[in-house]
């Protein structure tokens, strides 16, 4: 996915590392393998990075410099919801909302070139004031949801596939938010991709509530 | 013997008496369970110690044993079990979460490939990272 980007950037100090929120390895193993990449890849199976960055969807990321700091804290990387205009019969979407959703990801590409190559001079590097204004932050039930989702995963992994179930769907219950939680777990109800009637039931509840977080970027739609 | 799941990853413990939401566990069994020990200031990890008044360590003292999951959870710190006691998962409390990421600093985290060669994002010091995120769901 980040493949083209990595390859125009890597002569500037510059590291992708993608994290891929899967229980189970295997989900996400022809993806890497079939993408060719040369950048980090690395396996989640307990979102622990979703925990401790406090993310609750993907594509999510963080722009993080040289000392470890983040000039962007967590937030939507690039992706936009053009796919709630989808005609769900033909699974066509209209041409305005492709248009959308191709503009978000290139505004947020050309955003990411343009911290790599200038650093703390680019325009899309925030300050440390605006950097901590962006930190969206953990509640005590999202804390807890996400020891009942590890817990649920560990069990479901030793074969103990009810009292896992609880604890995940009790993870779900604390943090209706997470997308992550709630579409892993739906993943082995559906057919491939965790996008049956119950996804689509609980995307359009999300009423005028986005469902990728708007980004505080120039240009994003 | 018990599994707890920490920040760390996963440990074993032996000797642990589970009832409920409590877990009691020897006084030496509480460090590698948490990180934390139990000393005459308080809880502590590192220079960092958390106060326990008398009265409150009367309740999580017994028979040379420490209630350790009414303890973390007496710091503000989540933790749940499994049915029958013998997996626990001890977490980070939201408080804390919160300031590490408005501290700007970047948790660190490690990981591993689909090979399963460990990568940490601190090995990755000195230059500009894009962490990002997908999934195959």
């Amino acid at each position: 996915m980040w493949q083209t980007l990595y390859d125009e950037l890597k002569q500037h100090n510059f590291m992708v590392i993608a994290v891929a929120m899967d229980s189970r390895s295997d989900a996400a193993r022809p993806w890497i393998e079939d993408a060719n990449i040369d950048y980090v890849s690395l396996i989640d199976r307990d979102h622990r990075v979703a925990a401790l960055y406090n993310m609750v969807n993907v594509p999510q990321a963080a722009w993080i410099d040289e000392q470890g700091r983040f000039v962007r804290p967590p937030e939507t990387a690039g992706a936009y919801e053009g796919f709630r205009q989808m005609d769900r019969a033909t699974a066509t979407m209209p041409e305005e909302a492709m248009a959308l959703t191709a503009n978000a990801k290139k505004t947020y590409l050309a955003a990411l070139n343009d911290w790599v190559v200038n650093g703390t001079d680019s325009r899309y590097a925030f300050d440390s004031a605006a950097a901590q204004a962006h930190v969206a932050m953990p509640t005590a039930e999202i804390a807890t949801a996400h020891v009942h989702f590890r817990l649920g995963q560990y069990l479901l992994r030793s074969g103990r596939s009810d009292d896992g179930d609880r604890h995940l769907r009790e993870a779900i219950r604390l943090h209706p938010d997470s997308w992550n939680m709630w579409r892993q777990h739906a993943e082995p109800m559906a057919t491939g991709i965790a996008a049956g009637p119950e996804f689509w039931q609980r995307v359009d509840q999300l009423g005028s509530d986005r469902y990728y977080a708007k980004v505080d970027m120039e240009g994003m739609p | 013997m018990t599994t707890i799941l920490n920040d760390t990853g996963e440990v074993t413990v032996p000797d642990a008496k589970a009832d409920s939401d409590d877990l009691w566990l020897t006084e030496a069994a509480v460090e590698t369970a948490t990180g934390w020990a139990l000393k005459p200031e308080g809880f502590c990890k590192g220079p960092l110690c958390v106060p326990i008044g008398d009265g409150k360590r009367g309740d999580l003292l017994k028979d040379g044993r420490v209630n350790v999951a009414a303890l973390w959870r007496h710091i503000g710190r989540p933790v749940v079990s499994a049915d029958g006691g013998d997996v626990w998962a001890f977490g980070e409390g939201a408080e804390d979460m919160g300031q590490a990421l408005t501290s700007l600093e970047a948790p660190d985290f490690t990981l591993p490939d689909l090979d399963g060669t460990l990568h940490s994002l601190s090995d990755f010091r000195g230059r500009k990272v894009f962490l990002s995120t997908w999934a195959s769901w």
